[in-house]
């Protein structure tokens, strides 16, 4: 069965989902997501969804418990890249993901979540 | 026994072809659609002339139904007149004539007509009152139809007129609404935001509803979901232009708007200008517009 890569970049994980993505896959995706955030003890959870085009009630509700997920082991997560279509629609089911953050591109996901990892790192020197 | 009817009819029409339509015409004529300057007498005429000739072909084969196949060439015809007419603007009325002027001079030659039974020409008559009235609800049908077309393609193109989205600032991007917000045009203003945000890789959208003339609970869920939809790309939202009475509006409605929302178009510029590291300042010496530093005597300062 193929996995979606989950790569670390710092205290960061970066997933970024290239194919269209069926239950099995969403499923898979946060249980090794989670597993990945305490084996890395990683601060930050970037999302790119960027190439999803279609997307259900069901990878909405992926997306925000992963968030959930996340936070419970202290790390944020941005999703960057959301099409407009793939809005619409997550709006349209009543999935509004509050508790995600979200950016425009991966660029400003990173600079988002550099800017945590800095507030961290000024509060380790106190 | 309707089909005997018919055929007979056809027969009478074919005969006198030539003199019915003078007859029709000058019906058509007395309802004053010449003076509108719409059609001429000459496009009446070949109208008038071509109608008659497919009624009669159709009443040779098709009985007092106008479903049937024969009738098919008389009521696209009639379709396209009536689709014409509808746009050329001429009344309903003006329309439906052209159908109904046609009863008259079709009873008067069956009067005229010795070998005809008054007990054949009534069911004559019954049988043509069937078929015009029918086709002039088809006339009718196909006039409204056309109109509709038209109030509808209006309302894409105003749709598409009044929702522009203009880009204010590097990453920062206004959607002044004019009008009512339906759940139509909120989807258009929706797709067309969003589109925007992705190009202009906007950070802040700003939306002006200063030209709503009216909020209501459903009004301000499409904003709710638009700003939603926003944050869901990446971009924060600021709903700028609430005016007095729209506040206490959504207030009474006990909607929560829970967006950033300000006064003006221009606070919420300044907002977004704040949000993203930048400032308007003022010049501290006064320039003439060749880049010149102005000369005391002539500054006014």
């Amino acid at each position: 069965m193929d996995r979606i890569p989950i790569l670390k970049l710092g205290d960061a994980l970066l997933v970024t989902i290239q194919v269209d993505m069926h239950d099995r896959l969403a499923t898979a995706l946060e249980e090794d997501l989670t597993t990945k955030i305490v084996d890395f003890g990683a601060k930050g959870v970037l999302i790119d969804i960027s190439a999803l085009e279609i997307v259900d009630s069901f990878i909405g509700r992926m997306l925000d418990n992963i968030a959930a997920v996340s936070r419970i082991l202290d790390a944020d997560t941005v999703v960057v890249g959301m099409r407009p279509a793939v809005a619409i629609t997550l709006v349209e089911l009543g999935l509004s993901l509050s508790g995600v953050k979200t950016a425009l591109n991966v660029e400003r996901g990173m600079a988002l979540i550099k800017s945590r990892l800095e507030e961290f790192d000024a509060d380790d020197e106190d | 026994m309707a089909a005997n009817e018919t055929t007979t009819l056809a027969a009478l029409v074919g005969d006198n072809e030539k003199q019915i339509v003078p007859e029709w015409l000058e019906l058509q004529k007395r309802t004053g659609v010449l003076q509108t300057g719409r059609i001429t007498e000459a496009e009446l005429t070949s109208q008038s002339t071509e109608f008659l000739h497919l009624l009669r072909n159709g009443l040779a084969n098709g009985g007092v139904e106008i479903s049937n196949t024969a009738y098919t060439p008389a009521r696209d015809f009639l379709s396209n007149l009536s689709r014409s007419r509808a746009l050329q603007g001429f009344s309903p009325t003006e329309t439906a004539t052209f159908v109904f002027s046609l009863k008259q001079p079709l009873f008067n030659w069956l009067n005229r007509d010795k070998s005809v039974t008054p007990a054949d020409a009534a069911k004559i008559i019954w049988a043509v009152t069937i078929l015009l009235d029918g086709l002039g609800l088809l006339t009718f049908d196909t006039f409204q139809k056309s109109r509709e077309e038209v109030i509808l393609r209006q309302q894409r193109e105003i749709t598409e007129l009044s929702t522009p989205v203009v880009k204010l600032w590097q990453g920062v991007l206004a959607l002044p609404v004019i009008g009512t917000l339906d759940s139509e045009r909120t989807q258009v203003v929706m797709e067309n935001l969003l589109q925007h945000i992705v190009d202009e890789s906007a950070e802040i959208a700003i939306i002006d509803i200063t030209g709503v003339p009216t909020v209501d609970t459903l009004t301000a869920q499409h904003l709710l979901k638009t700003v939603s939809a926003a944050r869901l790309m990446g971009a924060d939202c600021i709903i700028s232009g609430i005016r007095p009475q729209i506040a206490q509006t959504i207030v009474h409605l006990g909607v929560d708007l829970n967006v950033v929302s300000k006064a003006t178009l221009a606070d919420a510029f300044a907002v977004a200008l704040r949000r993203t590291n930048r400032a308007v300042v003022k010049l501290k010496t006064a320039k003439t517009y060749n880049g010149q530093p102005k000369a005391p005597a002539e500054g006014g300062e």
